[in-house]
């Protein structure tokens, strides 16, 4: 049980990135990633906004949103799985809202940190790419737990990484052309290429 | 005769100045001039090193310690192709290539004939090595001239390091191919020399390896005799672990020495340890890098050893010859010890190299896609390698910061 976990998490960390094998969350990924304390509060953020609506999203979608999910409630040919897209945005934003109230009311040094990109996490396409794998994978809670950890995790190592590099080439003399964004997709393509060293890992 | 030249090249610098007729050939007039003379300017703003070679002196001593790993890989690609025809009862190698070993005074494909072998293996390396030198030099000049900054001998090492490590059999366009993304996608659009993050060499190798496949790994390519297959002691390793490298009559020997399949230059250990004691006795090369990777690699095989291999006969491969086998000791040696996009602390080197050391064994062991691992472990490494240093900076800077206030 807890092997099936761990090659889980290290399937969701590194073999199917959200940022670098899938290019979800990008905007942010690009925007974010200038400065490596800045990218570590961020990847913190998602971390943590991951793990928590990854399985609430699973309990939403178990119990009301797929085929004969409300035959609890006697309306067991009722399929509301079309919903699916709204609702889990709707979710994010929600637990992202609530989140924030939380830290800011018991934890105000974290919401000092993390506070300003939890906003930006609620249009983050990574978060919503994840409960999306969520659904069309099956997973069950344990698992929508480990795999909303671990993609968020992975998602986080991306972005680290990628604000190292940039710190590192700042120094660069990149041409005049590609400097900014330009040279930042050229980067991230090189990372992603380093990262195919996971694919065809199988666990 | 070098005062001559001196004075002849003194004589014409004016020309490839600034506003001067040929300035926009500055960039190869300066290559040509500081390859022969060692430049006279000496910097005038701080940071002061004092050193007796300069960065291109440097460069051009990792491509001395890569040569004994060229002239063996020669012997060795000829000796493997000229076995390989005493086998299926060739005598004749077709082709260009023929007709070239013929003017090169080689008198036959006879196996047992080092002179024979090294003039086969000579023409497979030799337009292997031209074809890298001519594309990349292209796109280094041309860069070096539009972009006015200098050439450097760092095309050099990359481009050897490149040619070594791909399959004698390798169509030459795709070398040029893979010599332009690494020198313009790797290296080039960050600036040039010193600016990239990621190892030229290996960008190019990497990305020949997952745009054609076919003619970069698998069975066939090992061997420049067309038809000949035979799977490389690392692929046997990962099937049928070191039983059925020695069930194929290769001993630990034939792998130290490099008297097997593989890539052109990479096969022998005992030249790759000549290049890495000449690398370390001048101090070129880290040996933090080169112990860490070690290290990485030895306690993660030992790891492997330990967890049952019924289903992976990869894991219980011992550590002595995953250090043998493939292009594990040349990519320590000479591509994890890139000064370029290694960690540059001393703490974030040690750390840098067993990262890599860690991910060739996952990669050989785990990864059935690729049986070879140094070479991705070494690009991620490379990612990473800003990071550590960022942690070991921090660390550095609260230890101190903390030590000021008590």
């Amino acid at each position: 049980m807890i092997e099936h976990y761990l090659s889980l998490l290290f399937k969701a960390v590194f073999v199917e990135n959200l940022a670098l094998s899938f290019f979800l969350g990008m905007c942010t990924f690009l925007a974010v990633s200038k400065r490596i304390s800045t990218a570590l509060g961020l990847g913190i953020a998602v971390v943590f906004v991951q793990t928590i609506t990854v399985p609430a999203n699973y309990l939403i979608n178990e119990y009301l949103l797929r085929d004969g999910a409300l035959a609890w409630a006697g309306l067991g040919s009722v399929d509301l799985s079309f919903l699916g897209l709204i609702t889990y945005i709707g979710v994010i934003a929600a637990m992202v809202q609530i989140l924030e109230m939380i830290l800011d009311r018991y934890f105000p040094a974290l919401h000092a940190t993390l506070g300003i990109f939890l906003p930006l996490i609620t249009v983050n396409c990574a978060i919503l790419g994840g409960s999306l794998f969520m659904v069309e994978r099956g997973y069950d809670l344990g698992e929508s737990l480990v795999y909303g950890f671990g993609s968020g995790l992975g998602w986080a190592l991306a972005i680290v990484l990628l604000a190292g590099i940039r710190e590192k080439l700042k120094y660069s003399d990149v041409p005049a052309g590609l400097q900014g964004l330009g040279i930042t997709f050229i980067t991230t393509g090189l990372m992603a290429m380093a990262f195919m060293s996971f694919s065809g890992i199988q666990l | 005769m070098s005062k001559a030249l001196r004075r002849f090249l003194d004589r014409h610098e004016r020309h490839f100045l600034r506003g001067g007729r040929f300035e926009k050939f500055g960039a190869l007039f300066e290559m040509v001039d500081t390859f022969l003379f060692t430049p006279s300017t000496v910097t005038a703003h701080a940071p002061h090193v004092r050193d007796a070679i300069d960065l291109k002196r440097v460069m051009i001593f990792v491509w001395l310690a890569v040569l004994p790993c060229a002239l063996f890989g020669m012997y060795n690609v000829g000796l493997q192709a000229n076995s390989a025809m005493a086998t299926m009862g060739l005598t004749e190698v077709e082709g260009w290539r023929g007709v070239l070993i013929g003017w090169l005074g080689a008198g036959g494909c006879d196996p047992h004939s080092v002179w024979d072998n090294f003039w086969h293996g000579f023409a497979y390396f030799l337009p292997i090595y031209a074809v890298t030198m001519a594309a990349g030099g292209f796109w280094e000049v041309l860069f070096a001239m539009v972009r006015n900054h200098e050439v450097n001998e760092g095309f050099f090492v990359s481009s050897i390091l490149f040619a070594l490590t791909l399959p004698p059999t390798i169509p030459l366009w795709q070398v040029a191919l893979g010599i332009s993304f690494g020198i313009v996608i790797g290296k080039e659009v960050f600036g040039g020399t010193g600016k990239n993050f990621l190892n030229p060499a290996l960008v190019g190798r990497a990305f020949l390896f997952f745009a054609y496949p076919a003619q970069i790994s698998g069975d066939a390519v090992w061997t420049a005799v067309d038809g000949f297959s035979g799977a490389t002691p690392l692929t046997l390793a990962a099937s049928g672990g070191v039983d059925a490298i020695t069930a194929a009559g290769i001993s630990w020997w034939d792998a130290f020495f490099g008297t097997i399949q593989g890539a052109v230059g990479s096969t022998s250990t005992l030249m790759i340890l000549i290049g890495a004691a000449f690398l370390l006795f001048t101090r070129v090369a880290s040996w933090r890098i080169m112990a860490g990777v070690l290290l990485g690699m030895v306690v993660s095989t030992l790891v492997f050893n330990l967890l049952p291999s019924d289903s992976n006969p990869a894991m219980a491969v011992p550590w002595y010859w995953h250090l043998v086998l493939g292009g594990y000791a040349f990519g320590l040696v000479y591509m994890a010890t890139d000064p370029v996009s290694a960690s540059m602390t001393d703490t974030g080197k040690w750390l840098y190299g067993a990262l890599i050391g860690l991910m060739t064994a996952m990669i050989r062991v785990l990864n059935p896609a690729y049986p070879e691992g140094i070479m991705l472990a070494i690009l991620f490494g490379n990612l990473f390698a800003p990071l550590i240093d960022w942690f070991v900076v921090q660390a550095n800077v609260r230890r101190r910061a903390k030590r000021h206030v008590g």
